[in-house]
């Protein structure tokens, strides 16, 4: 017997009664909210977990705002995947090599949804020049539609695309790590900032 | 070594005992924080219940789904019976690869299979990439608590370790240049691994991919970068569909270190252009738990860790302590399934406080299990001899009322009587580490008796 029919088998020789899904209407209580105290809530989040938020009035302040990150000031390893905002200087695709991805000081990579209750940002591959550039980037920068801002994970989850993308990450904050003696270290693996432009 | 044995052992380091407890609590206290922020948190618990003892019920079918959606997406999906079988599927595909350089993000299951000595001895460099388990490798240990690994070791004992290790400084013991040092070490590695390994905290069967979630961000950078993802997978970390998603999210981080939700919760449905990703399921004694209906609901575990965090017998005794991969009450109650002879002593090892029970995300009845454990170990005869004939003796007294009454009179007169060194040899245990009550005035059902008049406590 295969290991596959040996589990399904055990499983039904387990002879679980059955169980209702539960009803999932109780667990979400924070529908109507107007969309300024969402942002309000998602910026004050994002600065409990580590990130800082910059409110731009539109699109067209994006430009000037980029440029105060170090990086974009030093004009050194910048990869902007953001349609409005061609900023690159390292041109990367999808078959770009360990070496080129490790190269990256700055990503500016678009965000589809935001999460007020988490800050979390849902980031999908399609916006991606590469699947690494969000964590091997030692600086990140996501530009965030306020528009886009969801009050929790139900919402989130319900406005998220089916079927989902190859591979999909909701981001809150930058990398860290607490694991020497509890003490929080912004910048672990992944990057060691994080920015977020709402526009 | 029993586990009383091992934390006497931890024990006799006071002043590390009292930090331990405390660097413990303070996630309990994060925790705590997140939990009474949110309105909803019963309803979340009680949704999340649900879906699991749902899943459960239909876990077969939903491996299926599973497995069928999974492989429409581009996986290749494997199952293993146990954790040889699941060892010997992770060495085919990397030697199907050539691949010898691995690296690996947090997996609580390869540890329960013991799989990094099964692919070193196979000649396979396996490093652990999430700071506190690299720190632990280093160190030839395993983790000693399931999010924070290395929470049993101060600043400069991971300092040493670096120096001889990794080359940092002597005397160099800053949380902040200790990781910066390590994030080098281990970004050479992400740069020239063959494959990465991952766990996965949530399979989803309508949608067939898998939820990894990090704060270092770790298991992204190995599953970006190499051509090769392998993700082993137990095979009750199913969920229904991807809204359930919602509810564990929103539980799983807030019950482990407090914050609202990790740094990176990644979805992974597909390999990427030109790589491919392996996902292996695992039963491992997954399957026999399910056909324990008293113990079942240790299932819904989603390892968050709340439970060690908060039980007083874990904050002062170390992971180490309980000689199973998972410590903690989870570990309590898992392990006996497992092997009841070699972990007879674990249920027992708690105060039953109820305190696991209340902080569960995914309310495992943890207290009762414990409880129910006691008994089955009972009847097995894997209770020791003295444990047995002490549960006798006040089996009996507490049958009898009239007795169990002169008893008190008794003690009550021996605490106030007797010399403490006549009285500590009889209760060296407890005396070793604390005073012996004071003798309260008179008995409980005395004081009732008065107040409501003779004949009232009967």
């Amino acid at each position: 017997m295969s290991a596959r029919d040996a589990i399904l088998a055990a499983i039904r020789r387990a002879a679980v009664p059955p169980a209702e899904l539960p009803d999932l209407r109780e667990v979400s209580q924070v529908a109507g909210e107007a969309p300024p105290d969402l942002v309000r809530r998602f910026i004050a989040t994002l600065k409990e977990v580590g990130g800082g938020a910059v409110e731009l009035a539109g699109p067209d302040e994006l430009f000037g705002a980029v440029a105060v990150l170090p990086a974009v000031r030093a004009a050194r390893g910048i990869v902007s995947s953001v349609p409005e905002l061609d900023v690159s200087l390292l041109t990367l695709g999808p078959d770009a090599t360990r070496a080129q991805l490790d190269a990256i000081e700055q990503a500016i990579i678009p965000g589809r949804l935001g999460v007020a209750e988490n800050a979390a940002i849902w980031v999908d591959e399609a916006d991606l020049p590469h699947r690494a550039v969000p964590f091997v980037a030692q600086h990140m920068a996501i530009v965030l539609p306020k528009r886009d801002i969801v009050a929790d994970m139900h919402a989130a989850y319900r406005r998220l695309p089916r079927p989902l993308p190859g591979y999909g990450v909701f981001i809150s904050g930058p990398s860290k790590t607490a694991d020497i003696e509890q003490a929080l270290v912004i910048g672990a693996q992944g990057p060691k900032s994080l920015v977020v432009f709402l526009v | 070594m029993s586990h009383s044995d091992a934390a006497r052992r931890f024990l006799a380091d006071q002043a590390r005992t009292t930090w331990h407890d405390q660097a413990v609590w303070s996630f309990r206290a994060k925790r705590d924080r997140q939990a009474y922020g949110i309105p909803e948190w019963e309803a979340l618990r009680e949704a999340a219940a649900g879906i699991k003892a749902h899943t459960m019920s239909r876990l077969g079918e939903y491996l299926e789904e599973f497995e069928r959606n999974a492989t429409q997406n581009g996986a290749v999906v494997h199952w293993a019976r146990d954790a040889a079988e699941h060892n010997r599927i992770v060495l085919e595909i990397l030697r199907n690869r050539g691949a010898t350089r691995l690296v690996k993000s947090k997996s609580m299951l390869t540890e329960e299979c013991g799989l990094n000595p099964f692919l070193e001895a196979h000649g396979i460099t396996v490093t652990d990439t999430d700071l506190g388990e690299r720190i632990v490798q280093l160190s030839g240990m395993g983790p000693s608590h399931i999010v924070a690994p290395a929470i049993h070791l101060r600043r400069e004992e991971v300092g040493d370790l670096f120096h001889r290790l990794l080359g940092t400084p002597e005397g160099l013991s800053d949380p902040t240049q200790l990781t910066a040092a390590a994030r080098l070490h281990l970004r050479e590695r992400f740069l020239a691994c063959d494959a990465a390994l991952t766990g996965a905290n949530f399979g989803v069967a309508e949608t067939g991919g898998i939820v990894v979630v990090t704060n270092e961000g770790n298991a992204d950078l190995g599953i970006a970068l190499a051509p090769l993802h392998i993700a082993s997978m137990g095979i009750e970390k199913l969920i229904p569909r991807l809204d359930h998603l919602a509810v564990f999210v929103r539980l799983l981080a807030r019950s482990t270190t407090g914050q609202p939700i990790s740094a990176y919760t990644s979805h992974v449905q597909a390999p990427r252009l030109g790589s491919a990703l392996h996902i292996i399921l695992v039963d491992n004694g997954r399957t026999a738990q399910l056909a324990r209906p008293e113990f079942r609901k240790s299932l819904h575990c989603i390892r968050c860790a709340a439970c060690l965090n908060t039980c007083p017998v874990f904050r002062r005794s170390g992971g180490y302590s309980y000689g199973y991969v998972l410590p903690g009450p989870i570990g309590q109650v898992l392990a006996p399934g497992v092997d009841a002879r070699a972990h007879r002593d674990l249920p027992f090892a708690s105060s039953l406080c109820l305190s696991c029970g209340d902080v569960c995300p995914v309310k495992v009845d943890l207290p009762d299990q414990l409880y129910r454990w006691r008994q089955r170990l009972g009847e097995q005869g894997l209770v020791s001899g003295r444990k047995r004939a002490v549960m006798r003796v006040m089996g009996w007294v507490m049958a009898r009322p009239a007795l169990y009454e002169r008893a008190g009179v008794l003690t009550r007169w021996a605490l106030r009587g007797l010399p403490r060194v006549v009285l500590a040899a009889f209760a060296r245990t407890w005396t070793a580490h604390r005073e012996l009550p004071e003798a309260p005035t008179e008995a409980f059902r005395d004081w009732y008796r008065k107040r409501r008049g003779a004949g009232a406590a009967r």
